[in-house]
């Protein structure tokens, strides 16, 4: 009795010190961002920031372009979450309640392309944008950005329709209501969790995406958070304290989201393959 | 395709669900049905046909033209065939970056699924509170942005002032004051290769958890009490079961890891040395810097295909579900 109890506190204090080790890098850089500057450059570091400050906080956020390049992130995540979610829904409501020709060919498809990296497709849609004029715009980010977030937004919503039994729709429709009554009053409240969590992912690939945005917008107003964020470093050296602040401020909107709603999004991305 | 409304009749699933009242139904309302799933696809194959399909088709023609400035500015390129091909198969830097790369994504790939399943496999045997922590630990770092992450683990290993050297130092593993941890690209690749473990842990770990809970209870206790041990019930029973999981799992990390490029590029503040390219920053770097785009497109092409014969076993159950379904 004793050695189990001895293995079960031996066990419990391993998945402690995994826990620390891979916490230790996030709460080290928001250590470092509440840290006053003479003590983040300290020859033995201080583990814990005493006394606090948000000095680093302030510098970040009154930064040059700060505020233009959030704006510029909140567009674009909003522009491509919405544009996708209703697009990809209405895809994933023909692949899961449609039978028809094509529908194999359609799903290989949306599979296939989220395997081509958008490292090797990066030359060609900067040379196509490039020609129709749109590199340093928005929209040019916008409208690449798709290429990742909508094949899997209709891949993901169609898992979650897929797990709402048919027969509540057709019982809605033995009762009296048209397809489109049940499609609304059944279908849209259950599919709805789906939904948020499909949108929270699309945003949190968009807010996250570095290289599209590095390469295609030139000007520092026009760019985004994470472009502002890697550019951090090239004046005077490195100002860590400040720097870890806003990689605090980069990383806390996706953090908040992740803890909301990470179960759904291990599902769906997992489901499919394991039923299959 | 062309069938129209005639074509319902090829569909048991639709009829079914539609019902005995759908024959009394006007053609018109019966062709709208048919039709309605490819109104419903329309927007999306369009735009993935615009975004996707003509940058995959263009791809391939770039790579077989000299395209460079001169070319960008007149949005004409000259075709040269496979002359792009053969001087990358005589360039003695691809075939060192090739290399590279296979190994690169072998130790990466190797140690993800490793780590991975350990710490899986502690989930199983933790507490409830713990398992609770470490989880939510777990999440925490699977949220992190890749460009955050590489910014931390910058100021962790900085040479002066990093919390790295400091501790290896006072661990008694070495003297590390001062080590710039980028001088090696051996121990430089170790810090990329850190942050992107590090990174893939949690998707990997809480996904192989998820599968581990399903296994049936019944199935270990019988074989323990046939005297299996740990190693056994885990290498006779559990993966098995588990295959299709870890199948999928070390796929998805071949592709991501295949094609690491904002790591190697951010820690090494956009100028990385020729020591540390891996095929997407060959191609990356001879497109963007040197302005040679169809020689940048002729490596991002070779780097697919390498890829797509790295993956070849998940493709073939992807195909599989999509005609079964």
């Amino acid at each position: 009795m004793n050695r189990k109890l001895a293995g079960r506190i031996g066990i419990n204090l391993l998945g402690l010190f995994v826990f620390v080790v891979m916490v230790f890098p996030v709460y080290w850089m928001v250590a470092t961002a509440f840290k006053e500057g003479h003590n983040v450059l300290a020859d033995t570091p201080q583990f814990f920031p005493n006394p606090a400050t948000l000095s680093n906080f302030d510098e970040a956020i009154h930064r040059q372009y700060f505020w233009d390049v959030v704006k510029n992130s909140l567009i674009i995540v909003a522009t491509v979450v919405t544009f996708s979610l209703v697009v990809g829904f209405l895809a994933a409501l023909a692949l899961a309640k449609f039978r028809f020709h094509g529908r194999a060919v359609f799903i290989v498809l949306i599979l296939g392309v989220q395997m081509v990296p958008l490292n090797a497709l990066i030359i060609p849609l900067y040379i196509q944008l490039s020609n129709i004029g749109l590199t340093n715009e928005l929209r040019g980010v916008i409208i690449t950005y798709l290429t990742f977030v909508l094949p899997f937004t209709v891949w993901t919503l169609r898992g979650f329709l897929l797990g709402i039994p048919r027969e509540l729709e057709e019982a809605a429709m033995v009762d009296g209501s048209t397809r489109f009554g049940a499609f609304v009053r059944i279908l849209l409240p259950l599919v709805a969790p789906g939904l948020v969590a499909t949108s929270i992912f699309a945003f949190v690939v968009a807010w996250n995406e570095y290289l599209i945005a590095y390469v295609f917008l030139n000007d520092a107003e026009k760019q985004t958070l994470t472009v502002w964020l890697a550019g951090f470093t090239t004046q005077r050296g490195t100002e860590w304290g400040p720097l870890m602040a806003a990689a605090t401020l980069t990383a806390l909107p996706v953090l908040v989201f992740f803890l909301l709603i990470h179960r759904k999004i291990a599902f769906g991305l997992t489901a499919g393959a394991v039923r299959g | 395709m062309s069938q129209g409304a005639g074509g319902e009749a090829g569909f048991p699933a639709l009829t079914a669900a539609a019902g005995p009242l759908a024959r009394r139904r006007p053609f018109a309302q019966r062709a709208f049905r048919t039709l309605s799933p490819y109104f419903l696809l329309a927007p999306a194959a369009l735009v993935i046909g615009a975004v996707l399909a003509y940058p995959v088709y263009k791809l391939g023609r770039l790579s077989l033209q000299q395209f460079g400035l001169a070319e960008l500015v007149t949005k004409k390129g000259t075709w040269i065939g496979l002359d792009n091909y053969s001087r990358i198969f005589h360039d003695h830097q691809f075939w060192t970056v090739v290399l590279r790369t296979f190994v690169f994504t072998a130790v990466n790939v190797g140690l993800t699924m490793i780590l991975g399943t350990l710490i899986a496999l502690l989930l199983t045997r933790l507490g409830p509170a713990m398992r609770l922590l470490l989880t939510t630990g777990l999440v925490l770092v699977w949220a992190t942005p890749v460009v955050v992450a590489v910014t931390l683990f910058r100021w962790m290993v900085d040479f002066e002032f990093g919390v790295f050297n400091w501790t290896l130092t006072r661990l008694h593993f070495g003297d590390f004051i001062n080590k710039d941890w980028f001088a090696d690209p051996k121990t430089g690749f170790a810090v990329i290769t850190a942050i992107i473990v590090w990174g893939a842990i949690p998707f990997v770990a809480i996904t192989i958890y998820a599968g581990l809970s399903q296994v049936p209870e019944e199935l270990v206790e019988a074989a323990q009490i046939d005297g299996a041990g740990r190693w056994r019930v885990f290498r006779d029973i559990t993966f098995p079961l588990l295959l299709p999981i870890f199948v999928i799992l070390t796929s998805l990390s071949i592709i991501w890891d295949f094609q690491v490029f904002n790591q190697v590029w951010l820690i090494r503040d956009g100028e990385p040395e020729e020591d540390y390219w891996l095929m997407s920053v060959y191609s990356f770097v001879e497109a963007f810097k040197l302005g040679e785009y169809g020689f940048g497109a002729a490596i991002a092409v070779v780097m697919v295909c390498l890829m797509f014969l790295a993956t070849f076993v998940y493709l073939r159950q992807m195909i599989r579900m999509g005609e079964t379904r």
